[in-house]
């Protein structure tokens, strides 16, 4: 809660002013019985006309007041919650933004999504209200209980008993109902996931003809969340007629008792009427504080995970005053005995990688192979600087990377990732996504080479084909070529390929890596794959097992010397192409 | 409620999130008196239920209507008798009378709340009983649809109807049916107790609320217009954070940070513009509510206390013209929220019912030829068909396959190659022509004694939340422990299983993070070799797949397509080349068909394909030389 209060500091004077007009619209609210009260006392029984007319002229007068006092802050608290709201929005995806690997991990982006939208949409919802309940509702309630005792201070304990039965029910609900309240959702959730299963495994239910055991799957969830809402539900239905019950019976108390008193002189009439109404706007800013509580926790656990985002610094941490590359950048990649393991793991026991060694040179392609699990897109990431080293170095052009600037390094690097994303938009908006300056040449020649050129020729209409977000209008192998492309416009010295081509069917494969070879053989190339035919024919390659390398050499060399490179080979060729 | 689900969630939508806030605003059905209808005749069954509890809501809101005035009539006593007292013309008060009369009023109130809560109590169970009837009905027709009813609709759809919908419904029965009784009954009963007590009053009154209700009009409108505005940048910008998210790593490795910085800001300046109205309209209706009280309320106690001083009317009656005034504003305000709802929930059980209608699959045959031992031939007659009767895909496919022959349908991707595939377990009918298993006609068993024919292993695996022992066992549930054991060996999986924390008995969710999609195809595999079917269906693994995991599978699929018929999604050369028939496709076309050498011979599409296959090789050398 006390990082939303540092937000709410640039709207002080706002929040100021909203609340001195609660104030007012509460003094307001409290001023009315006042003078119904006079109006019976003073103007019905002796039978005072004009009294009565003032009086009413008055009362208006504050109801007008009340109202203007109430449209000024709701206005104003308005503009503070959206104020805010839109501040921590900005703070939290600016902080998500410059995250590293490390604490998107941490989070899980869905999680940081929700936090990034509902979390606060949450937040600005509940601090319209808390400012309204928990400022007008203690003054109502304490102004009503000091005004109800100037009238009649033997009547306030039928109050009293109102409050506590109304507080001790809302006590029960809480303590009996909240908990199935609260597990409604999760068996929703059941339910949902029931139902997905049965959507995405259609075929697998017909084919192995399940469909009684996924009804009687079904029919569980079904069953659990309807008697849990049977349940929940009886148990409102019961409540609401509860607290009118004890409104009304108040009322009728109050007045039976007030009849005796009145009768016996100790109250006026118009008092009882007073008290009346005081008794109800006491009830009703206890109800609202209750409601609060029961609001309340919720934004509390939206802060609190607002809070954990905003405090989490990124783990990565750029020089102020970063080095520079010479103006002849060759791009020679090295990796100097680097070993990494994630953040939250001890060294060695859980190092990803171990010791890594080896050097890519310009114009040549250095393939990483290995199983999954292996670590070959972990090396990619690490020269990216998604994450740091924790052992070793990394070079280029042999600059250590933690030492340059982020744009430096990031200028240099084409990363075609492994899992194609598009962003929503047009083709041309997503080719022109690290130069807005391409020229229209560049774009074509780079889907030419992407082999992307003739389907985006045969879409109506060409680049300017709407993409939706994460580009899920295209086909994998689409998105595979646009997102080459992409990096094609770019145009960077050093490409990192994490199985990039993997979508693509053999022949579209074969011709995109022949136009590829041309555009990049000048280039630094390091290459994530999975099948060897796709890298058979590098400079290098690194065969990677468990985090370590076992063999680094090419083809021929490693078909002599690495047991584990033979053993993925022979799973995956034929004997004529080994030996060809 | 919405927050502590959506992580545990795990395909995430945050349109799902933004929905909820969206229930508030009305979504208009298409033919609502038909839908109307139809959900009457899904309620009578419930009839007396239902009438019982429209009754109570009426008896319900009818005394507390009148408690007002019984309160006035204790007051008025009172009053006169403090008059009579001092006028010297009786006694001080009639206590016995009031008495009575306070009797009366509070058995009233308890009748009135008992009512309420029987009212509440029989909707609650009722909607609770409708809904899980909606429910399991909607996930029986699932499983009645044909297969193709899927292909045009996203999941998402689908389970909105299953959740959302039937919560609007359910909700709906559960609370607006009654609220609107008891709104009306509100409404009329206040309404003749005003007139009752005084005509000018009401006359006043009634003159007054209704200028206000027009500007409460107003402001809902506009508070609709500005909450539709909010959602829609709501959504924009949540597009915006979740793209930007989950697409962290390109924006970081093509600096992309600035832009989507200046993106978001755009959004959410946009989004606090019309955020901040939406609020504002959101916290002035109460206070308006209030005002319009309050306003009634001052001109009631001017008017009310000027007619008692006339003697027009008592003392008793401007209290409980008060409390009716204040009462009266409230029906008002529920009528309006109730038939946003009541569009909302008649749109939602449009679609429900609209679910509920569609074409079932054609019904199976009444005598089905059920085989105790299947030897596995099967041969293709004139097939003809497509997915839509206007684009036919295969025209006239002919091909004999013998018992034990390996068939490998091969085709560069999306030419659909598992289209022979659902044709063969009959997942969508055929336009013409007939498939003949062990030459009987498909259509003259069951689907489902057809189907126990095949074994079936995809590509894309499908687990379901449970144990590994459950998922192996899936379609096979008298097999033992053992027999499952025996399987996954089979399958190759038993070693990996054991080492996997609770070895058999691990729970596995849609995102098993420390299982490859490999080591989940193995478990397919090993579910295919407990159901033990006559024909195989296999789907080749492509690259996603480790080499070690890969393996594995080989061998695996190697043991159980042993004398069996088996039709393979072939992606590997060694398959194909050594399966007796391989059907070539192209666009959802069988384009030719033969064994390797006579394709080759024949110098068509496969051919091309073979060769491009070798010709990487050499594009590849070209690439690094």
């Amino acid at each position: 809660m006390s990082k939303i209060f540092e937000f709410m500091k640039p709207y002080t004077a706002m929040i100021l002013c909203a609340t001195v007009l609660l104030v007012v619209e509460a003094i307001c609210a409290l001023a009315l019985p006042g003078y119904m009260a006079d109006i019976v006392n003073d103007g019905v029984l002796p039978g005072n006309i004009p009294l009565i007319w003032r009086n009413g002229a008055v009362m208006l007068l504050i109801t007008l007041l009340g109202v203007i006092a109430a449209l000024a802050m709701g206005y104003l608290g308005a503009r503070a919650a959206a104020g805010v709201a839109n501040d921590l929005r900005q703070a939290v995806f600016q902080k998500v933004l410059y995250f590293s690997n490390a604490e998107m991990n941490r989070f899980a982006v869905s999680s940081l999504i929700t936090r990034t939208t509902n979390d606060i949409t949450q937040i600005q919802s509940t601090l319209v209200m808390a400012l309204r309940q928990f400022i007008y509702a203690p003054i109502i309630g304490i102004g009503g209980i000091i005004l109800a005792l100037e009238r009649s201070v033997s009547m306030t304990w039928i109050i009293a008993l109102a409050v506590i039965c109304l507080v001790g029910l809302v006590a029960i609900m809480l303590v009996l109902v909240m908990p199935k309240y609260k597990m409604i959702q999760k068996l929703i959730d059941r339910l949902n996931q029931v139902s997905r299963e049965n959507l995405s495994g259609i075929l697998i239910v017909r084919a192995f003809s399940t469909q009684k055991f996924e009804k009687k799957r079904f029919d569980k969830a079904n069953k659990d969340l309807a008697e849990t809402n049977r349940f929940v539900d009886q148990a409102f239905a019961f409540m609401t007629p509860s607290i009118m019950l004890i409104m009304n019976l108040t009322t009728a108390l109050i007045v039976w008792i007030g009849a005796r008193q009145a009768s016996a002189f100790r109250i006026d009439i118009g008092d009882i009427f007073a008290f009346l109404q005081y008794g109800l706007l006491i009830i009703f800013a206890f109800l609202m504080v209750a409601i609060m509580f029961v609001i309340l926790p919720r934004a509390m656990v939206s802060a609190e995970r607002i809070k954990e985002v905003l405090e989490t610094g990124s783990s990565l941490l750029y020089k102020k005053e970063p080095t520079k590359f010479p103006a002849d950048f060759k791009g020679v990649v090295e990796f100097r005995n680097v070993s990494f393991h994630y953040p939250d793991t001890t060294e060695n026991d859980d190092n990803v990688l171990n010791d890594i060694s080896f050097i890519a040179k310009p114009g040549g392609t250095t393939a990483i192979i290995g199983s999954t699990g292996a670590g070959k897109t972990t090396i990619l990431k690490l020269l990216l600087r998604f994450y740091d080293v924790t052992g070793g170095a990394i070079f280029i052009d042999g600059i250590d990377i933690r030492d340059l600037g982020k744009k430096e390094l990031h200028d240099k690097i084409n990363y075609i990732p492994q899992k194609s994303l598009l962003f929503s938009g047009t083709i041309r908006s997503n080719l022109l996504y690290a130069d807005k300056s391409a020229t229209e040449e560049r774009i074509k020649n780079a889907a030419d080479i992407a082999q992307a050129e003739a389907f985006i020729q045969r879409k109506p209409q060409g680049y300017e084909s709407n993409v939706a977000q994460g580009g899920s209008n295209f086909s994998g192998g689409q998105k595979q070529r646009l997102s080459i492309a992409r990096a094609l416009v770019k145009n960077a010295p050093i490409y990192l390929f994490d199985d990039s081509f993997s979508a693509l069917d053999l022949k579209t494969d074969a011709l995109l890596r022949a136009a590829l070879k041309r555009k990049t053989n000048k280039s630094t190339k390091l290459v994530v794959a999975q099948r060897i035919s796709t890298i058979m024919n590098a400079d290098q390659i690194v065969v990677l097992d468990n985090g370590k390398i076992t063999g680094c050499g090419t083809h021929a060399e490693l078909m002599k010397t690495c047991e584990v490179y033979k053993e993925i080979a022979a799973s995956q060729l034929s004997e004529e192409e080994l030996n060809k | 409620m919405s927050q502590q689900s959506s992580e545990q969630n795990n395909s995430y939508d945050p349109m799902d999130e933004i929905n909820i806030g969206m229930q508030g605003l009305a979504q208009k059905a298409k033919d609502p008196k038909k839908t109307i209808k139809k959900l009457m005749d899904y309620l009578s069954p419930h009839k007396t239920a239902l009438i019982t509890a429209l009754f109570f809501a009426m008896f319900s809101t009818v005394f507390s209507v009148i408690g007002p005035r019984l309160l006035g009539r204790v007051t008025t006593a009172l009053v006169d008798g403090m008059l009579a007292f001092w006028f010297g013309t009786g006694l001080l008060t009639n206590f016995p009378y009031m008495a009575k009369i306070t009797g009366w009023l509070i058995a009233l109130y308890i009748v009135s709340s008992i009512c309420s809560a029987a009212q509440g109590i029989i909707m609650a169970r009722l909607s609770v009983k409708v809904t899980y009837k909606l429910r399991t009905e909607i996930s029986e027709k699932m499983h009645k649809l044909p297969i193709n009813y899927y292909d045009t609709r996203s999941h998402g759809e689908i389970l909105s109807r299953v959740t959302n919908d039937v919560d609007t419904m359910s909700q709906t029965l559960n609370q607006n049916l009654t609220q609107l009784v008891s709104s009306v009954t509100t409404l009329v009963g206040v309404l003749a107790m005003m007139i009752w007590i005084s005509p000018l009053m009401t006359a006043v009154a009634v003159l007054v609320i209704p200028l206000s209700m027009l500007v409460m009009m107003a402001v809902l409108k506009r508070s609709y217009v500005y909450f539709s505005e909010q959602q829609k940048v709501l959504g924009e910008l949540s597009g915006i954070v979740e793209e930007t998210y989950s697409g962290r790593d390109i924006v970081c490795a093509y600096n992309g940070e600035t832009d989507a910085e200046e993106r978001f800001a755009k959004a959410n300046k946009k989004l606090r513009s019309c955020a901040w109205k939406a609020q504002f309209m959101t916290s002035i209706v109460e206070p308006i509510f209030s005002f319009v009280g309050n306003l009634g309320y001052v001109i009631v106690c001017v008017l009310g206390g000027y007619l008692a001083v006339r003697r027009v009317i008592t003392i008793g009656d401007v209290q409980a013209f008060i409390q009716y005034i204040q009462i009266f504003t409230q029906p008002l305000g529920e009528l309006g929220a109730t038939s946003n709802m009541m569009q909302s929930t008649i749109a939602a059980a449009e679609r429900v019912f609209e679910f509920l209608e569609e074409e079932e699959e054609v019904k199976d045959t009444e005598k089905s030829m059920r085989k105790k031992q299947c030897k596995g031939r099967v041969s293709f007659q004139n097939v003809r068909f497509g997915y839509q009767p206007d684009k036919i895909i295969l025209r006239d496919f002919s091909a004999e396959i013998a018992p034990g022959q390996t068939v490998a349908i091969v085709g560069p991707t999306g030419a659909g190659k598992t289209t022979v595939v659902k044709l063969l377990m009959r997942f969508y009918e055929l336009n013409a022509g007939k498939i003949l298993i062990d030459d009987i006609d498909a259509t003259n068993f069951t689907r489902g004694d057809l189907r126990s024919i095949f074994g079936m292993v995809l590509q894309d695996t499908w687990l379901y939340n449970a144990t590994i022992m459950e998922n192996i066992r899936y379609g096979s549930p008298n097999a033992t422990d053992e027999e499952v054991i025996a399987a996954a060996k089979t399958a190759h999986c038993h070693n990996f299983i054991r080492t996997l924390p609770g070895g058999y008995n691990m729970v596995l969710n849609e995102e098993a993070t420390n299982i490859s999609q490999g080591q989940k195809q193995l478990f397919t595999i090993a579910r295919v070799v407990l159901k033990n079917p006559a024909i195989l269906i296999l789907d080749e693994a492509t690259s996603s797949i480790d080499t070690r995991t890969e393996i594995l599978i080989q061998k695996a699929m190697k043991n159980i397509m042993q004398g069996r018929t088996s039709f393979v999604i072939a992606h590997r050369l060694s398959t194909i080349r050594d399966a007796d028939l391989i059907l070539v496709m192209k666009d959802g076309n069988i384009m030719e068909q033969g064994n390797h050498q006579q394709l080759l011979e024949a110098q068509g599409f496969y051919a091309d394909l073979y060769n491009s296959q070798f010709t990487e090789g050499v594009v590849t050398e070209e690439l690094n030389s």
